[in-house]
């Protein structure tokens, strides 16, 4: 080859031309399928929010969403209400709260704002759910989750997931084994106060069959995850404890 | 004559063995402790890291003559890192459910420094062809140890093997669990992906003697 690639004036326009070339590939890229990308997320929040009140296609052992496809469809089916509830027990419907980003939300409340919460409502078999996303954090990054509830707060169903616990220890919290403990789990205790769900490592439950203890068994290994979670149920969903006291005062 | 030349040959096989890149060269052993907890995390990242090696050492060894050798390295973690963004992006637009599976271990590809290793050692000397070849050679070689570390982890530390249970249940003690048998959750912490893969050095060079360096 005749170009001298030892020059620095070589070096410098390479340096140039390489930094654009990658970054307009990766920018038309990004550009390209921001669309798609932003349809996918829609779409698992829809099979999340369906998972917990039970809609889900869950063969033993392992967890499965209903299929993408029909995610929309039956999430129309399904979930009768979406509300946003605001200064403590106000509930405004709301077609589109699933949107809400809790993280936003919650970065809000810090900022002193007043903090949306998304709470959607499902029908199943004549039964009522109240489904909840929160969110915390977990060992290395983000955990959160959709819980559903009845009207005396106690969980029909939750679904975990994380953004990078560590595998085979954190990252069972989206098992099956884990999120199937919460159910029936209650989160008030004997006299009605918001106690929440403790991720205890000394309940000596491990088949959870005691499901008023406020305890879900740990996971060996996950105790920073474990309490992650607890501390995002503790905090979270307590957020939801005047609307669930106005709804039984109405009803 | 088939389709691989002797010699081409040899840049797929010696990595798988005499010349692995893990046991021999010991290069990519962050990777190798942080993600082998789970079998199939290892199948996946060996996947991963042969796609990105063998597009890799192919498009640095098209660029060899023009790179100037003064910012070599930096072309190279500037090529890894493109490729490894858009294999994120089309992985999260296309495959939703995989990607989320993959997360974390796509950006760790970035860190693997088998890949920066075959760019500096190999695909900056040589043909497009050869490179591939290279590249191939050494990400299996790669996928071979992860997969051996994953199976005993995920074996000994959860008694799973890709999420199935092979050993019975630990919680309502069935299977080998009934007679008193416990998983070993040491196993899926990364110091005992250091002692498997030093059982693995162990064995391979007791195999082979002219492995052994002389000091």
């Amino acid at each position: 080859m005749a170009i001298n690639t030892e020059k620095n004036s070589y070096t410098i326009i390479f340096s140039i031309a390489m930094v654009v070339v990658v970054g307009s590939l990766l920018a038309f890229i990004a550009g390209a399928l921001k669309d798609r990308i932003t349809e996918n997320k829609r779409i698992e929040k829809q099979q999340n929010i369906l998972y917990a009140m039970g809609v889900n296609e869950n063969t033993e052992g392992s967890a499965a969403f209903v299929a993408e496809e029909k995610a929309q469809e039956l999430f129309d089916q399904y979930i009768t209400e979406q509300l946003v509830i605001s200064n403590g027990s106000e509930a405004t419907p709301d077609d589109n709260a699933y949107l809400i980003d809790v993280k936003k939300e919650q970065a809000k409340a810090k900022a002193g704002d007043e903090r949306r919460l998304p709470l959607f409502v499902g029908e199943k078999d004549g039964k009522k759910f109240y489904i909840a996303p929160i969110r915390g954090k977990g060992l290395w990054d983000a955990v959160w989750a959709y819980v559903a509830m009845d009207e005396n707060m106690v969980v029909q169903g939750a679904y975990f997931d994380h953004q990078g616990e560590t595998a085979g220890l954190g990252a069972n919290i989206k098992e099956r084994y884990f999120m199937d403990d919460f159910i029936g789990e209650h989160l008030l205790d004997a006299s009605g106060n918001f106690v929440g769900i403790d991720i205890s490592k000394s309940n000596a439950d491990p088949l959870n069959k005691d499901k008023e203890d406020n305890e879900v068994d740990a996971i060996a290994g996950a105790t920073i995850t474990g309490d992650g979670v607890s501390a995002m149920i503790r905090k979270d969903l307590k957020l939801y404890v005047p609307f669930f006291k106005n709804l039984k005062k109405t009803n | 004559m088939g389709l691989l030349s002797k010699k081409d040959a040899k840049l797929i096989l010696d990595p798988l063995a005499d010349d692995n890149p893990i046991t021999i060269q010991v290069l990519g052993i962050c990777s190798a402790l942080a993600i082998t907890a789970q079998l199939k995390a290892s199948i996946v990242m060996s996947i991963s890291v042969i796609f990105v090696m063998g597009m890799g050492n192919v498009v640095i060894s098209l660029m060899r003559n023009i790179i100037p050798s003064k910012i070599r390295i930096i072309v190279q973690l500037v090529v890894v890192a493109t490729l490894v963004i858009i294999v994120d992006q089309v992985l999260k637009a296309f495959s939703y459910q995989l990607s989320k599976e993959l997360g974390a271990f796509i950006g760790l590809i970035i860190t693997n420094c088998i890949i920066m290793g075959r760019f500096e050692a190999f695909a900056l000397g040589n043909g497009i062809w050869r490179s591939f070849l290279d590249g191939i050679g050494n990400a299996l070689g790669y996928g071979v140890i992860l997969i051996i570390v994953g199976f005993f982890r995920e074996l000994l530390g959860s008694g799973t093997l890709l999420g199935f249970p092979v050993l019975g249940d630990p919680i309502k003690k069935s299977g080998v669990y009934s007679i008193g048998y416990e998983n070993n959750g040491f196993m899926l912490l990364a110091p005992m992906a250091l002692i498997v893969v030093g059982i693995i050095i162990w064995v391979q060079r007791s195999r082979n003697k002219a492995l052994i360096e002389e000091h």
